[in-house]
Parts: structure tokens; sequence; C-alpha cells
């Protein structure tokens, strides 16, 4: 039976047997390059929010204060300047400006990963300085109080708490990175989008193909989606925890009555 | 006894608002001093100046005869010698109880770890909260929170403890609870400095008893002297309004 002859679920299925290890490779290229241009943006992004949020020490002199101001400059300039330009533009510009101005030919997997991760980067920047700004004051003056300098302070008390808060964003960017590395197909990397190229190329059956990709793409979209939700959760806690007596055969959980007139358990 | 903080002509400014005028007072080791004055008087700005979380416009904090302001002290261990209790609690919500009671100890003073811990204990079964060490702040109650709180001050081993209002963020059944905490701190010999409207805590429990008014100290001495016979009208109107209630 040629292709022409089948109806539109045995052209699916002719898709998946013919080309599965390829749609399986694209999709894999695509998790890993979403996967690891997350983790990097949120390096870069943790980096330059927290550059972005420092103030400058009241004893610092005239030369530090400026450093900082330059540095913030720059960092502004470049999460403007990313987030304000299409990422499809930007492959472009790094993969093919890379090659013509400094005759450097990137490989498909460094140029993906640099051009995604520096876009990811300028986007978490944001989200994290809005993740240090949302964390109470009060937990940095807690800090300082007993005697915690500012690194301290940000890296036990103020970043884990902004973590926290910012792992819904964080999830949405990985979601996004799936579905975006499908730009990279400009440069010709070879991800879930450019396997549907070659498919839908080869076999001219459109339709069919783009259904499949599309299943594949929410699948793993959904999957991800999932964890990041049971990650948080385990962030948070258990919603109980036991009280610590020294005799370890007592029951701790439950045995403390609520006591509405103090409002605790005692 | 010995002079641990002496404050100066201690003076703040925000913009062009003058909310502390020409402070001085001093510390002494073991001194309970409760300050009290209305809402807006400059008493928590003055706390707040002490452990330099605000910092002062014009005039000196000596700590042991080392100016503070002028950089003669490091303002981190500084910090660590002043501990501070805030009427928000400031627990650190990512950290369980004995966490929030170990990580300065651990951190900041170099202690191991073993050390901290048992010194943590020691002062939360002070403050009657060792069995909720596993506890993360957001499960307990506000009294129990502030005790907490206090033990993480405590832990610290400062040689001064400031209390900003601390039990004015409760509700009025705990207050109660805090109050008894500090109570028996002062009774145990504790330097502290109390910003409070608790005026029976003022009055029954410390050695000596601040007035502010208008960013200024308007009378201080014994709290059986400003009680019974304040000598500034300010005082007299203040504490009739307050006993009054």
């Amino acid at each position: 039976m040629s292709i022409s002859e089948m109806n539109f679920l045995q052209r699916m299925l002719f898709i998946l047997q013919d080309y599965g290890g390829s749609l399986a490779k694209g999709a894999a290229t695509t998790m890993a390059i979403a996967i690891i241009c997350t983790l990097l943006g949120c390096i870069i992004g943790f980096a330059v929010g927290l550059l972005q949020t420092t103030e400058p020490h009241k004893k610092d002199g005239a030369f530090k204060r400026g450093m900082l101001r330059v540095i913030k400059l720059i960092l502004t300039a470049y999460v403007e300047v990313f987030r304000g330009t299409p990422m499809m533009l930007q492959a472009a510009f790094i993969y093919y400006g890379m090659s013509s101005v400094f005759g450097i030919n990137l490989g498909m997997w460094s140029a993906a990963i640099i051009i995604v991760s520096i876009n990811t980067g300028a986007y978490m920047a944001e989200t994290v300085r809005g993740g240090i700004l949302s964390v109470d004051p009060g937990q940095r003056e807690g800090a300082m109080a007993i005697g915690m300098s500012h690194m301290q302070t940000m890296v036990y008390i103020v970043l884990p708490q902004a973590l926290r808060n910012i792992m819904p964003q964080i999830g949405n960017n990985l979601i996004i990175n799936i579905k975006d590395t499908c730009v990279l197909s400009i440069i010709g990397t070879v991800e879930l989008f450019f396997t549907f190229r070659s498919i839908s190329g080869a076999l001219y059956t459109y339709f069919e193909a783009a259904t499949v990709t599309m299943i594949i793409y929410f699948v793993l979209t959904f999957t991800c989606s999932r964890i990041l939700r049971a990650i948080e959760s385990k962030m948070d806690g258990p919603a109980n925890f036991d009280l610590a007596t020294s005799d370890t055969l007592a029951f701790t959980s439950g045995m403390n009555r609520y006591n509405e007139r103090t409002g605790g358990t005692h | 006894m010995s002079e641990i903080i002496k404050v100066e002509h201690l003076a703040k400014t925000f913009g062009t608002n003058e909310v502390l005028k020409d402070i001085d007072f001093t510390v002494h080791g073991g001194d309970v001093i409760s300050i009290i004055g209305a809402s807006g008087s400059g008493k928590s700005t003055l706390l707040r100046c002490i452990n330099m979380l605000e910092e002062a416009t014009s005039g000196r904090i000596l700590f042991h005869g080392q100016d503070v302001l002028s950089g003669g002290v490091d303002e981190d261990t500084y910090r660590t010698k002043v501990g501070m209790v805030f009427q928000s609690f400031n627990l650190f919500n990512n950290l369980s109880v004995i966490d929030n009671c170990m990580i300065g100890q651990v951190k900041v003073l170099k202690r191991d770890k073993e050390e901290a811990r048992k010194n943590a204990m020691e002062y939360l079964s002070k403050v009657g909260m060792s069995l909720y060490i596993n506890a993360k702040p957001r499960q307990l109650s506000g009294g129990q929170k502030q005790r907490v709180a206090i033990a993480r001050a405590l832990a610290m081993n400062p040689e001064v403890l400031l209390f900003d209002e601390p039990t004015s963020a409760l509700d009025p059944e705990m207050v109660g609870e805090v109050l008894d905490v500090m109570k028996v701190l002062a009774e145990s010999g504790m330097t502290m400095l109390v910003v409070t409207h608790e005026m029976a805590f003022a009055r029954d429990v410390s050695s000596r008893v601040i007035y502010m008014a208008d960013g200024r100290i308007e009378e201080e001495g014994p709290p059986h002297d400003i009680f019974s016979s304040p000598k500034s009208p300010k005082t007299k109107e203040f504490l009739s309004r307050f006993m009054g209630e």
C-alpha cells in the first residue's frame, strides 16, 4: 500500500514506524538542549539578578561604587537586548556572525546551547530579581542582626526563599525552551521540529507529521510540568512536623491538642 | 557594673524629618532598660540605630569605649554581640526552628555543629520550645515564633539584647508567654534594652525606664520614680493616658 492510499491513522502509524528513530532522536536533542539551557540560564539569571539587586555598601569608595554602576549598566543592556529581539534572529546573528567575523565555526551543539542559555538567562535575570525583591526585607534584617555578611545573608536566607518563589517561573522557562528550540532549525540543529520538517518534506504528509510531532511535544512538556510540581511540593516540606521528645518510643504526632485560647499546641 | 554601650549626641534624620535629636544614655552590664513613649517618638529608630540597621546621621555609639559608627569595630562582629529581637519575629522561613538557632553560630561564629546544636537546645529549652525543633516557622503561633526568635538571639551569646516591641504583633493571649520569658531572662542578669508598650513590664521588671517624646529623651530614671512621681509634664500626661486604660 502506498502512502497516498492510506487513511489518516495509517499514515501516522507509518510515520512512527519509519521515522520513529529520528523522531526519538530529535525529541532527545530537544530535551537535552532545553534542560541544559534552562539550568545554564538559571545560573546566568541568578548571577545577574544577584548583582542587579546589590546595593553599594555605605563604606565603599567611589571606585567600587563606579564599578558596580558600570556592571549594572552592562547587565541591564544584556537583559534588554536579549529579551527585546527574537531568538531566531539571535541564533542567526551569533551563528553566522561568529563564522564570518571571527572565523569560528560553532558546532551544532555549542551554538544551540550558547544561544538558548544566553536568551534564557536574560529572562531569568528579571525573574530572579523579582524573586529576591519578593522576600520579606525582615528576613534580611534578621540575618544581619545575627552578624551575617551580605553574601551569607543572600546564600543561606534570601536565595533559597527566592528560588522557591520563582520555581513556577523556572518551570515556565523550561517549557518555553522545549518549544522554542524549534527556532534553532534555522541554523541546522537537528531537533524535533527539524525532524518534522524532514519527514513532511520527504513524505508530503504535513498534517499527519504535524499531529505526531505535536503529540510528542505535548507529552514532553506535560511530563516536565508534572515533575516540576512534584519538586515544588518537595521543597515545601511536609505539612506536619514531629515533636522532639527524648522518649523515642512515645508517639509524637497527634498527642498535642490545639489550644484555642493560646493559639498554640501547648 | 561595667559600661557596655554609650550613646552620645545621637541624631537621625529621614530627609528633613528629625526622628532622633541629641540622644545620650549609657547601658551598663546587667541593666534592663525599658524605652517607652508614644508611637512615632523615635524609640524603634533608636534601637535600629544602635544595631546599625539604620545609619545614624550624627553622634557616637561607643561599644566598650570603641566608636562603632566610625568603623572602629567590625559591623558584623559588633552585631553578634548586640542581639536583636524584632516586632515581626523575622525567623528564617526556609529553616527549621533548630536551624534558625544554629545557622548564625555555625556560619558567623564558626562553632562546630555539635556545639552549636547543644547551645541552641539549651536556649530553646529555656524559652520552652525544645519540643518544636523540627517545625518550620509557618507552623508556629506568633508567641512561639517570638520565643524561638529570642532563643536564636541568645544562642549567639550576645552581651546585650535589644527588643523592638517584641509583643506588639502578638494576639493579647500570647503576650504573656513572651513577657514571661523576658522576665526570666532579666532576672538571670541579661543586659536588655526593651522598646515596649507593656507598662507593667516596664514598671515591674526593668531597672531603668527611659521615656521618649518627639525624638528626645524626656525623662530617665528608676521605674518607681518615673511611674509614681514623673517630673516632666509630658511624661505625666503620657502615663496617665496609658495607665488610665
